[in-house]
């Protein structure tokens, strides 16, 4: 029993992406909805065909999704734990659904809207009641978990900072160096230039990068995703049905989520993996699983839509699914290898979050269907088959293989 | 609070609110002592406390002194303040240490580095952990470069 190939990918639909607070006064339901919808719609089917919701990150609230849509039978709802780890993951969330005979037309989606919330914001100030909710959690007794005083005191408490150390960590080991985070972040603005969704189309120099605000060193500002809102569906169904349908179906070659169980929740508040990944973006486990399951390597992959939260992730996922040795990402990209043109391996053809829009990976979902539709922006010649990503960040990261 | 002090990151909790399984860690530190709680199976430290070792899944432990220092495992020098208010703070310097006596993962520590010049320091250097008095009921762990 396999998941590979049983389903696929049938339709995409995206609200167009805003800078953060700019897609008021929608609200994240409605965009949810809108999104949902397109993506609906782009398969040649209607919300009576849905029966599924295979979410990550609690993305939404299908009960209220569903009731505001009129979906007629819910037959499946569950999310993926933990955060964006899980954006590929959810495709075979969907795969597994569908394959199990539980529901028939799954949609996965991330709606996002940065306005009053922000992910990449701190506990700071309120006598560490951002750290479990202090006194004024809805939640319980609202005490302080016990588990805060441990973490609190080193004032590391926004996502960057816990990336700057693991990207650290990186340097030190392998010689990892800012002209290799550099090259990530201009080769996807490069790709975003071409790209109408993209927010950041302006080219972006290696002076400008040098002279960007250091944030969390060595993490300067174009190593930062940017802060963006909308929402973005990916609609799933078996693969026979996807042959009647309004595209060429994007088979789910195969999908793996996890992680080791020492990665844990690996940032933030863990800090406690073992040496030999700490430095990674633990996903090693998963490239192994899911290569197995689709019958491929690294060496049939056309195109990597990696999730690019930070710069220095895109190195240590290139490592991770063995597009180069462990150690090497730093080297192996600036020698060109993930350009959309020339490159051994062109990664984030969008721009991804750094350039193009961070809607929690589901960009990433995107850009894979439209690369193997071959319809894509910076279509990579004769695209067969995609790698999409999810985290890193806490247990479980996820990837899927996509291929026409 | 206090003055705020360049490098020094200012403690956002009065009380370490602890429960049965850290409240030794915070006696012991209110005493200047560093403290881990060891398996009595097979000798695995955890830190911070958890309800089971994740080596023997053992459930019994003791409390045990470590000698008090360490070497920066990995850090970050925070330059941007993630707020107006710790303008002051910047640059500071934060990171993960390896404490001596211990296997290294499992017990390390997130502790604010004071002391460092942000422009030089580097992984593998050697600190002291001390303990700055914050309330009657915290003292808040924090490294400094190790006396030679």
């Amino acid at each position: 029993m396999t998941l590979r190939d049983k389903t696929a990918v049938v339709g995409i639909g995206a609200t167009p992406y805003y800078k953060r607070g700019e897609s008021l006064p929608q609200t994240e339901l409605s965009m949810a909805c809108r999104a949902i919808l397109a993506a609906l719609d782009d398969a040649g089917l209607t919300i009576k065909d849905l029966d599924g919701f295979t979410i990550y990150s609690s993305s939404c609230d299908p009960a209220q999704v569903a009731s505001v849509l009129g979906v007629p039978e819910v037959r499946f709802a569950a999310s993926l734990t933990s955060g964006g780890g899980g954006a590929a993951g959810s495709l075979g969330l969907a795969a597994a659904a569908i394959t199990s005979g539980q529901a028939e037309v799954c949609v996965t989606l991330m709606t996002l809207q940065q306005a009053a919330r922000r992910l990449g914001g701190s506990a700071v100030g309120d006598g560490g009641a951002g750290l479990g909710g202090g006194g004024r959690s809805p939640y319980g007794s609202g005490g302080v978990p016990s588990w805060a005083a441990f973490i609190g005191g080193a004032g590391l408490m926004a996502p960057g900072h816990s990336f700057a150390l693991l990207t650290k960590r990186h340097m030190h080991l392998y010689g990892t160096k800012r002209e290799h985070l550099a090259e990530v972040a201009i080769s996807q603005r490069e790709n975003a230039i071409r790209r109408p969704t993209a927010l950041q189309r302006e080219p972006l120099t290696l002076d400008e990068y040098f002279n960007a605000r250091m944030i969390s060193d060595p993490l300067c500002l174009y190593d930062y995703t940017m802060e963006t809102d909308g929402a973005v569906a990916a609609v799933v169904t078996s693969a026979e049905r996807a042959k009647d349908l309004r595209h060429p179906p994007v088979f789910i070659a195969g999908s793996a989520h996890g992680g080791m169980g020492r990665w844990g929740s690996a940032i933030f508040t863990y800090f406690q993996m073992p040496d030999d990944y700490f430095a990674s973006s633990g996903n090693r486990p998963i490239a192994k699983r899911l290569y197995a399951m689709a019958g491929m390597g690294p060496e049939d992959v056309d195109v990597a839509l990696l999730y690019d939260h930070f710069s220095p992730l895109v190195i240590m996922q290139l490592e991770d699914y063995g597009f180069c040795p462990v150690g090497e990402g730093g080297t192996f990209v600036a020698d060109g290898n993930i350009r959309w043109k020339g490159g051994s391996i062109p990664v984030n053809t969008h721009g991804g979050h750094l350039s193009e829009a961070y809607i929690i990976g589901m960009t990433h979902i995107r850009e894979a269907v439209e690369q193997l539709r071959g319809d894509a922006v910076n279509q990579v010649d004769g695209a067969e088959v995609a790698l999409v990503t999810g985290g890193p960040s806490g247990l479980p990261v996820s990837g899927t293989l996509l291929r026409r | 609070m206090t003055a705020l002090k360049q490098g020094t990151y200012p403690a956002m909790m009065q009380d370490p609110y602890a429960d049965a399984t850290t409240q030794p860690f915070w006696d012991a530190a209110l005493q200047g002592r560093l403290v881990a709680p060891r398996c009595r199976s097979c000798g695995t430290y955890v830190l911070p406390p958890q309800p089971y070792c994740f080596t023997c899944q053992g459930t019994d432990f003791e409390w045990t002194d470590l000698p008090g220092t360490g070497t920066i495992y990995t850090f970050t020098v925070v330059r941007h303040p993630l707020s107006k208010a710790l303008a002051a703070v910047v640059p500071y310097v934060s990171g993960v240490i390896e404490l001596d006596g211990t296997q290294g993962a499992g017990a390390r520590m997130l502790l604010n580095i004071t002391g460092f010049d942000p422009e030089t320091v580097q992984i593998g250097d050697r600190v002291e952990i001390w303990f700055d008095k914050i309330s009657d009921t915290f003292a808040l762990p924090r490294a400094r470069p190790a006396q030679a």
